[in-house]
């Protein structure tokens, strides 16, 4: 009798499972139509002639004129509206105002550097902000230690205050230009990875350190752990084995908010190490006025934060095997 | 928060004496001061080029040096302080009002609007920040405005989101339904109602936005893409020093450190903030050196006549002699269990009985060393087959118990581990301390699944815990705490949790295992029903002590009960004979409330016989007449043969 309530207790959870499923690639399909319509917009609403503003006044004006012809911006907006979503199908992301090349191809080159950077730091940010919450959280639970606490809570909040780019600048300061045991910019070799993958991380960590304290105190309250300690198991057991994987659930919940950071930061942090991703390319595009690349890569950016977030939910509702955060939305 | 007046007592008034958000106020105390003076005093000289001193070193003159026009940065700094929080405090108050009207409105609106503004809201929150904002910056063209604009817009979900939250906490309740139907407008609904219930959590957020927002804005302009020269804020400064680095690196410090300090005041305010809120909803438990040392039983230790007599007696498997509980609470310790003491024979089944909150489940939890982190456990005398338990961390108490203690809990779905396979988290005793190999645990694993009776048994233990039922999840837990061959099962509520059909079913096979193992056990519930058949003796609890120890034959006759409390007990046990058309006896008034000490016996305000002696003077555990312990001035089983009181009368 108890077996047969619980198969139908799944067979119903499957089904709000696919509900969820639907529901978040439907989400994530409506950000992403917004985000190409508005690209599309601003390219020919932004004042003026898009064309003649990145070419300069001193332009000829049969350039100007190839390239409007190129870029099909003499065609009615909607039959541009057209071309430019079925050329979005067919992988092609437009071209640069300015040189006139594929935004596509620019982006085959520039964003694995971008996704090293951005995905590196994630890795870091994780394995070093879990342990760190827990191990906090073990030492100051029960409301003990609170000297622990109060120093946990500064340094974090500290390390937190400071932006990327400035840590970045720090780091260049002293290890590039005082101690020159570092490359100071590019993407050279290995060496030339650790200033950029830390400039990113360490703020980030801090935070993400707190949340996971939080998240490991909740764990420790709960039943399981206790169970283990009732097993007189090692401490290290109860803590990695049983503690560790659920409260990395709960941290994983703020992972997508924690990769748009990443993919955020990297731009500024490409900007200080001269680091050549996508980052680079766009700040590039936008104090050139190249709107024909801003609008490719504004949608590169889309894509990869949504199909991340949508990822990790996905992973995150699979994991959960208590099925509860389906109720959250 | 006129919602919340029916709770406890407020604890503590007065101004927060948090260092932190003192040290806070003075940092934004710093800032205002230099952004209303440092324009006026220093603003012309921050923006005079000097051909002289171009990109000069620090030096006395000039403390951080000069950028490439030969202005002081130092100067430029400061100046730079109004521009920068002005524009983070104008973007924060931007994004807080657009994002309340949209998170708040839809609470007086109905709930189809609330879902379309909350679809909404989940596709802005979709939205990455920095193509929200870069695309501001393409619409608009690179400027101060265009920051401020576009910060605005990243921050606006995220208040709405919160904002949202909250009040549809304050929608569904029960005095905006009072508002409604007693036809108060919609504005004055939001007005009055919605927006001061959801005040405090939003402030909080908002002076942690400011903090985040001053970073955000910073980095926009060391993009380039935000403020545009001749204006300066902190992040054109800094972008403008990492361009001379290599020169003068002190170029770039200075505008960093302000952008931290800045960054730094807000989000410590915020936060202080924030734990402010937290403390007065909840109460925070007192820091250790303001409680003072954790109270210890006040009765002295035993008197030579009982020492002796123990000492006579068959060795205890379980001794255990002025045991109590405490935990820090915001007004002192909290005393969940006062001077326990009791013995457990080899081989015995003794229950405990109570109500909930009368400290069984704590007092059983701490002699297995699992009571929670922060409780203070003191005892006389804690002794486990001969070996002392007192003077030890819990950690070492537990070493030294080992396996010989198995513990079956309450709720064996937040029992077992959620993540693990129910035969890993068998295996790991054997493997832990009997040294078995991974096969070897695992084939112990499936043979105790099935000495349980768990069907199919090597194919469960490669399930989770959701996979079973509850009654199987119950029975794995009794075959976990079997898998160690304890001397004594700590059972903790084993069958509340249950139907009645399978509680029958779990409480047999625990008869049947401490019968075959020889193990003595110690059941807890509040079910006197489901400890007779169980058990030979019964502690009963009352309020954190034990107000009877009897024998559980004693319950079929419960005239010859001493405590009123356990008559009670009894008395509203039902058995085959009862009456169903009376109603069940039940005990009046309510238990004492822990956080508030009681002088005297507890059980006194719902006591009949109490008399004034009973309300001054703690009673003490004694020998009795009845062949086990009471604590109670006036035994009742005396006048059993004179003036027997009816059971319907017993305490009321």
């Amino acid at each position: 009798m108890t077996r047969s309530t619980s198969a139908t207790g799944r067979r119903h959870g499957g089904n709000r499972w696919l509900l969820f499923l639907l529901r978040r690639t439907g989400r994530m399909l409506v950000a992403m139509w917004v985000i190409v319509t508005v690209a599309f917009l601003v390219l020919r609403m932004a004042g003026g002639d898009p064309v003649r503003s990145a070419l300069g006044a001193t332009a000829d004006e049969s350039v100007v004129q190839a390239r409007r012809e190129q870029l099909g911006l003499n065609d009615p907006l909607i039959v541009q509206y057209f071309d430019y979503l079925t050329g979005l199908f067919r992988g092609d992301l437009g071209v640069s105002i300015i040189t006139g090349r594929s935004v596509t191809e620019l982006v085959s080159h520039r964003l694995p550097a971008t996704l090293e950077l951005a995905g590196l730091a994630f890795l870091v940010v994780l394995l070093v902000a879990v342990p760190v919450g827990l191990g906090i959280a073990v030492i100051t639970q029960g409301n003990r230690r609170r000297g622990a606490e109060t120093a946990f809570t500064g340094v974090t909040a500290f390390i937190a205050a400071i932006p990327e780019y400035l840590l970045g600048v720090l780091l260049v300061i002293v290890f590039a230009i005082t101690l020159h045991a570092l490359p100071v910019a590019g993407r050279t070799g290995p060496a030339s990875y650790l200033m950029p993958v830390i400039a990113l991380s360490v703020s980030a960590a801090a935070s993400v350190s707190r949340i996971a304290r939080i998240e490991a105190l909740n764990t420790l309250k709960d039943d399981y752990v206790r169970t283990a300690r009732s097993k007189r198991l090692p401490a290290w057991m109860v803590y990695f084995r049983h503690a560790l994987p659920n409260m990395l659930t709960a941290t994983l919940t703020i992972g997508g908010t924690l990769l748009g950071a990443m993919i955020a930061g990297s731009v500024l942090v490409e900007q200080v190490f001269n680091w050549p991703g996508l980052g680079m390319a766009f700040v590039g595009a936008i104090t050139t006025k190249d709107y024909g690349i801003v609008q490719g890569l504004a949608l590169v950016y889309a894509a990869i934060i949504l199909v991340v977030n949508l990822l990790i939910d996905l992973v995150l509702s699979l994991l959960d095997r208590r099925t509860s955060l389906l109720e959250t939305s | 928060m006129t919602n919340r007046r029916s709770g406890p007592p407020k604890r503590r008034s007065g101004p927060p004496r948090q260092p932190m958000a003192i040290i806070a106020v003075c940092m934004l105390g710093v800032l205002v001061l230099l952004a209303v003076f440092a324009p006026v005093l220093w603003g012309e000289e921050a923006v005079a080029a000097d051909p002289d001193a171009i990109a000069l070193p620090p030096s006395g003159e000039h403390p951080l040096g000069t950028d490439k026009l030969g202005r002081d940065i130092l100067l430029r700094t400061l100046v730079a302080t109004r521009l920068s929080l002005v524009m983070a405090v104008a973007a924060t108050l931007m994004g807080g009002c657009i994002g309340l009207a949209l998170g708040a409105l839809p609470a007086v609106l109905g709930t189809r609007a609330q879902r379309w503004f909350a679809s909404v809201i989940s596709t802005w929150l979709a939205f990455p920040v920095l193509l929200v904002a870069m695309l501001t910056v393409i619409l608009l063209g690179p400027g101060t405005t265009t920051a401020v604009v576009a910060l605005a817009l990243t921050m606006t979900p995220s208040f709405a989101r919160l904002a949202q939250t909250l009040s549809s906490r304050v929608g569904g309740s029960e005095y905006l339904a009072a508002a409604r139907m007693l036809g108060v407008s919609r504005r004055r609904q939001f007005t009055r109602y919605v927006l001061p219930n959801i005040a405090e959590p939003v402030i909080v957020n908002v002076t942690t936005s400011i903090g985040g927002g001053l970073l955000a804005l910073s980095s926009l302009s060391f993009l380039g893409v935000g403020v545009q020269p001749p204006d300066f804020d902190w992040g054109r400064l800094l972008s403008e020093g990492f361009g001379q680095v290599y020169n003068s690196p002190v170029a770039a410090i200075g505008p960093g450190v302000a952008v931290v300090f800045a960054g730094l005041a807000f989000s410590m305010l915020g936060e202080s903030l924030a734990a402010q809120l937290r403390n007065r909803e909840h109460g925070r438990a007192l820091p250790p050196r303001r409680l003072g040392p954790a109270p210890v039983a006040e009765r002295p230790a035993r008197t030579p006549a009982e020492t002796e007599r123990a000492e006579t007696e068959a060795a205890p498997l379980l001794d255990v002699d002025g045991l109590s509980v405490s935990f820090p609470g915001p007004d002192g310790w909290i005393r969940p269990v006062q001077d326990v003491s009791f013995r457990i024979l080899p081989g015995e089944i003794v229950g405990v009985v109570g109500e909930s909150g009368s400290g069984k489940s704590v007092t059983m939890m701490s002699i297995a060393q699992l009571a929670p982190a922060g409780a203070a456990v003191t005892a006389r005398r804690l002794r486990f087959d001969g070996e002392d338990l007192t003077g030890r961390t819990p950690a070492e108490a537990g070493r030294v118990l080992g396996t010989r203690v198995g513990v079956v809990f309450q709720d064996s779905l937040t029992a077992l581990n959620p993540a693990l396979r129910v035969g890993t988290q068998l295996a790991e005793i054997p493997r832990v301390h009997g040294g078995a190999g991974r096969a070897k645990a695992h084939e112990m694993a499936v043979r105790a699944l099935d000495d349980v009776r768990i069907p199919d048994a090597a194919r469960r233990a490669q399930q989770f815990p959701h996979e079973f039922s509850g009654g199987m999840r119950q029975r794995a837990l009794i075959a976990m705490s079997q898998i160690g061959s304890p001397s004594l099962i700590i059972a903790d509520e084993p069958t509340t949790a249950l139907d009645v059909t399978v509680q029958r079913r779990v409480l047999a096979l625990l008869r049947r295992e401490c019968a075959e193992s020889g193990a003595a056990a110690i059941v807890v519930s509040h079910d006197v029903a489901v400890l007779a058949e169980l058990c030979g003796r019964l502690l009963v609890m009352y309020a954190g002590r034990i107000v009877e120890d009897v024998d559980i034959a004693l319950l079929a006759t419960p005239e010859r009960l001493a405590h009123p409390y356990t008559r009670a007990l009894a008395a509203s046990l039902p058995d085959l004979g009862t009456d169903r058309t009376k109603p069940l006896v039940t005990i009046p008034g309510e238990p004492p409330d822990l956080s508030r000490p009681v002088t005297g016996c507890a059980f006194a305000a719902r006591c009949a016989f109490a008399t004034d002696d009973c309300r001054t003077e703690v009673p003490v555990l004694t020998e009795h007449r009845h062949g086990g312990r009471v604590a109670c001035r006036h035994p009742q089983d005396a006048m059993a043969t004179d003036a027997a009181p009816g059971r319907e009368e017993v305490g009321a």
